[in-house]
């Protein structure tokens, strides 16, 4: 029973200085109450869980991103405890009796036979386990495209590089995770899987032999992997998991979530909507929509029918052996690594053409993203907190640096279907390889200067649209014969989100002298610095000044005059002189 | 483009403002702030004037509004509903063709989608009333920066030491000395346990296949021995050894002893060794890629290539069955045979070199 019900319906005032009875509260209030009070006197949590409640966050759909990896893991762990009730995690070899025909009589592992009851034997069986690998699949894909996302607005600056480390880590243990459980059904594909792990491990120079037979305690395939990968993937990984989310969601909480950039939106403030009632309803809703839609997949699409597939056997094998998506671009590595990266010396072999894909590019991968924010810290010298996020546009070099980087995932991922596309295209296999070798290293460059390009190219429609508005297709002829387009300027709130950025200039070597006139040398940590920070930030377009506004109002001004007699015309600021073509710069120069 | 920049700063300059983008910024300097009758940068107008929505001026809109969010909420009590029935109704084994997905377990799909429809009900509903009856006026939060006050972080920092000093460590250095080496050491039982019983050494397991001289090849899977006359030109068997039905690792024995038996003309065949250690024209070679161990299932008939179906390693079985394409390094290790009295053949010698992928120790 909360206090103030105990006011209410106490027996009125004794003294004429009592507290006067607060009003009767309302039946739900009352009922909330009741049980929070319960809960508040024990806890004292109304405080904390009353600023959670009322917690602004912003709103855009990219946000949206991060919000899918969660629930789509929430949907594995639910479905996975569901999973855990009926497998058997067992390499114990086994006659199957189960209601799948094409099978029965076979000899194979508990663990594919409890797989093969759980799809064709309990009720329900098959929708929960394709849920399962549904949610998973999704889980690192919206993982993925949250850290794009995160990566190309530059949301991983101060004070957030804690929280992009913790998500890296997640993400590569995602993957690590997924294949565990993957390799768990102990069909033919995923042993196959195995067996190729296998081989990687023996790839790890002098150890190499050690860690495979300790993984798979003694010659693969053995008995122990299936229970091992069974511990790491329901215990383990998932334990770890669960922390580093948490540890990634309480951050957030604390530094308040970014925003894009707009009108009344600055880096001191969020500007959003409150957890009560609208994120409550929205987020909570979004739960439903994400193991909805996962729902449905599950329903209409078959994946990762391992009845087809048929025991492990470490002798037969199908052709077209593909791993599940995120693994895709590892086995395209292995793909394009060409075999003399394998030789011999001093007695020893050292099989680089397996273990630079298999071993080494995936740490490497995550740590040159771990370093990235620490990278661009450096070369802008910039300390401060970022709150408002880049427009990937606003930061042509960072958002060239990203496409690259995906088009070298982009390239080793289509390599990893370099069979399906000889296959299915009629080419030969032998080409594609030798094509995506050469990609390897041609395209990312390209691709880096194109979108550096465009990005740049954007930046200055941006600066064009704020310096001469909008075409409105009203042509405008004068007394003398002369035809004008009339251009709408843009209002202050749209023009705002095109000049709001701040334009990193680049870090210069100055002629460096101590306070005795003595030169003084520059440490060659600062030059290699200097010339980095021209590298990302030489070739940039500033923002419309105020002043260059002005200016364009200026040189504009006779046709304005014009323009201001027509009746019911808008008051007109500013007309690009000759067409919409014309560089913002030029009109800047006209006004001399 | 730079250079345009550049024009439009010296231009501004002229006018007193700062030239933006003009100048390099010093290493030890922040960005360049400018003075002048206008200011340097445009400034934030603020929030834009809200707009209501139809729901928010016409009662009648917000009637439809509620309607429509609880028809989403009735359709997913129906689909609830649905699951719950045909969980007991529909019998586990019933198929139906489906146009564009196929043959299909009717359980499934009815599950799935009335599950979908379950979910989706709410997630609609719930999204739909925040958006057409919930507050869309946006709020305004402060943010304060992270960083502690100097007094709090001066107290942080002093607590540390103080506790540091309280506890008399920096007067007595054996206490640090000796903590600082059990708690280097401790862990070291946990992970020797660990690391030390996860397996067994490897010793030449990675090295020695169960091929003997003598034994049987016989088919996978059906054990029968095969004789030279039943291998006809341009067949492939695929081969394990007869003593596999002893064996009591059968799945690790497979793992290494899987052999592929093909027949070429003998005149095809370009090396001299792969002549001598076949018979007639028959070879016998691992079948465990050199790369990282998967089977290599394909044989092409007409070209002599065997080819990987999992990464596309190619090699070629007239020539030893060298790389000719793709990651893998070495050939495929030849097994050595002959014909026993009875004209079955068998292996000469057991593989001279390790099968499978390679390996630190394989010298």
């Amino acid at each position: 029973m909360s206090t103030a019900g105990h006011t209410a319906s106490g027996a009125g005032r004794l003294r004429a200085n009592d507290p006067k009875p607060e009003a009767p509260v309302s039946p739900g209030l009352k009922a909330v109450g009741g049980v929070a009070g319960w809960v508040d006197e024990r806890t004292g949590a109304a405080k904390g869980v009353g600023y959670l409640m009322k917690k602004v966050f912003p709103d855009h759909w990219s946000f949206m991103l991060g919000e899918v990896a969660m629930y789509s893991m929430v949907i594995c762990l639910l479905t996975g405890a569901f999973l855990t009730f009926w497998f058997v995690p067992s390499a114990g070899q086994v006659s199957y009796d189960g209601s799948y025909i094409p099978l029965r009589g076979m000899m194979m592992s508990e663990a594919y036979a409890s797989t093969l009851d759980i799809s064709f034997d309990i009720r329900g069986g098959l929708i929960i386990r394709q849920i399962h690998h549904w949610a998973a699949l999704l889980f690192i894909v919206a993982i993925s495209v949250h850290m794009l996302r995160v990566f190309f607005t530059g949301a991983f600056r101060k004070p957030r590089e804690i929280n992009w480390l913790i998500g890296a880590q997640l993400s590569m243990l995602a993957l690590v995770e997924g294949f565990a459980g993957y390799s768990l059904p102990d069909d033919l594909l995923s042993g196959t899987g195995l067996r190729a792990a296998e081989g990687f491990m023996r790839s790890i120079p002098v150890i190499g032999s050690y860690v495979s037979y300790f993984v798979f305690n003694g010659p693969f395939p053995g008995e122990s992997i299936i229970p091992r990968l069974y511990a790491v993937h329901v215990l383990l990984l998932p334990a770890i998991l669960v922390g580093l989310f948490t540890a990634h969601i309480v951050l957030v909480a604390l530094q308040k979530h970014t925003q894009f950039p707009g009108p009344g939106r600055t880096n001191e403030n969020v500007v959003g909507y409150p957890v009560m009632p609208v994120y409550a309803a929205k987020a909570g809703g979004f739960f439903f929509i994400v193991f909805g839609v996962v729902a449905l997949m599950s329903a209409l699409v078959t994946i990762n029918p391992i009845w087809a597939y048929g025991p492990y056997d470490p002798s037969p094998v199908t052709a077209g052996a593909q791993p599940d998506w995120y693994m895709g671009f590892a086995d395209g590595a292995l793909r394009l690594l060409p075999g003399f990266l394998e030789f011999e010396a001093f007695g020893f072999t050292f099989s680089f053409n397996v273990m630079i894909g298999a071993i080494l590019l995936i740490p490497v991968m995550y740590g040159l993203l771990s370093l990235y924010p620490f990278l661009e810290q450096w070369v802008t010298g910039d300390k401060r907190e970022h709150h408002l996020l880049d427009r990937p546009r606003n930061n042509p070099t960072r958002t060239a640096l990203g496409m690259g980087a995906m088009t070298i995932y982009g390239v080793l991922m289509f390599a990893a279907g370099n069979d399906i596309m000889a296959i299915k295209l009629g080419l030969s296999i032998n080409d594609i390889t030798h094509f995506l070798r050469a990609a390897f290293f041609i395209a990312p460059p390209i691709v880096y200067w194109v979108t550096k390009r465009i990005c740049l190219s954007l930046q200055r429609r941006d600066r064009d649209l704020v310096l001469h508005g909008r075409e409105t297709g009203r042509i405008i002829r004068t007394a003398e014969g002369r035809f004008y387009e009339q251009h709408e300027p843009l209002d202050p709130y749209t023009r705002w989100n095109l000049v709001q950025h701040e334009q990193h200039q680049p870090l210069q070597l100055t002629a460096g002298t101590d306070e005795h006139g003595v030169a003084a040398p520059h440490a060659r940590r600062e030059r290699v610095r200097a010339k980095v920070s021209h590298f990302y930030f030489n070739d940039r377009v500033e923002p419309v000044t105020p002043a260059e506004l002005e200016a364009a109002h200026h040189d504009g001004h006779h046709v304005e005059e014009i323009e201001q007699q027509e009746p019911g015309g808008a008051p007109l600021v500013e007309v690009a002189p000759s067409g919409s073509a014309e560089s913002p710069d030029a009109a800047a120069r006209h006004r001399h | 483009m730079n250079e345009h920049g550049t024009e439009h700063g010296d231009e501004l300059a002229d006018q007193g403002s700062a030239g933006f983008g003009s100048t390099a910024v010093r290493l030890d300097q922040g960005h360049i702030e400018g003075t002048g009758h206008l200011p340097v940068r445009f400034e934030n107008p603020g929030m834009p004037p809200h707009i209501p929505r139809a729901a928010d001026l016409d009662e009648l809109a917000a009637k439809r509004a509620e309607k429509q969010v609880a028809a989403f909420f009735g359709i997913s009590m129906l689909g609830t509903l649905v699951f719950l029935v045909a969980y007991f109704a529909i019998p586990m084994e019933a198929q139906v063709f489906l146009p564009g997905i196929g043959k299909a377990n009717v359980s499934n799909i009815v599950l799935g989608v009335s599950l979908a429809l379950g979910m989706l009900g709410i997630g609609i509903g719930a999204v739909h009333w925040a958006k057409t009856l919930m507050p869309d006026t946006e709020v305004v939060e402060e943010r304060h920066p992270l960083r502690s006050g100097d007094e709090a972080r001066r107290g942080f920092v002093s607590t540390v030491l103080n506790g540091g000093t309280d506890a008399q460590l920096d007067r007595r250095p054996l206490i640090k000395y000796s903590l600082g080496g059990a708690l280097g050491l401790f862990a070291l039982p946990m992970v020797l346990q660990v690391a030390g019983s996860l397996g067994p050494l490897p010793e030449d397991g990675l090295s020695k296949t169960p091929w003997k001289k003598g034994d049987r090849l016989v088919r996978d899977p059906e054990h029968t021995p095969i004789k030279a006359t039943d291998v006809t030109l341009g067949s492939v068997f695929h081969v394990l050894p007869e003593s596999i039905k002893d064996s009591k690792h059968v799945l690790e024995d497979k793992a290494k002893a899987a052999v592929l038996l093909m027949r070429l003309e003998p005149e095809i065949i370009q090396v001299a060794k792969e002549r001598d250690w076949g018979y007639e024209g028959i070879v016998a070679y691992s079948k465990i890629c050199t790369h990282v161990g998967c089977p290599v299932g394909l044989y092409e008939q007409q070209t002599h290539h065997l080819l990987c179906p999992c990464h596309q390693s190619t090699f070629d079985v007239t020539q030893d069955c060298k790389v000719i394409f793709g990651p893998a390094k070495r050939p495929l290790p030849q097994l050595k045979i002959t014909v026993d009295d009875e004209g079955y053949l068998v292996a000469d010698a057991p593989f001279r070199e390790a099968v499978g992928p390679s390996f630190w120790e394989r010298g």
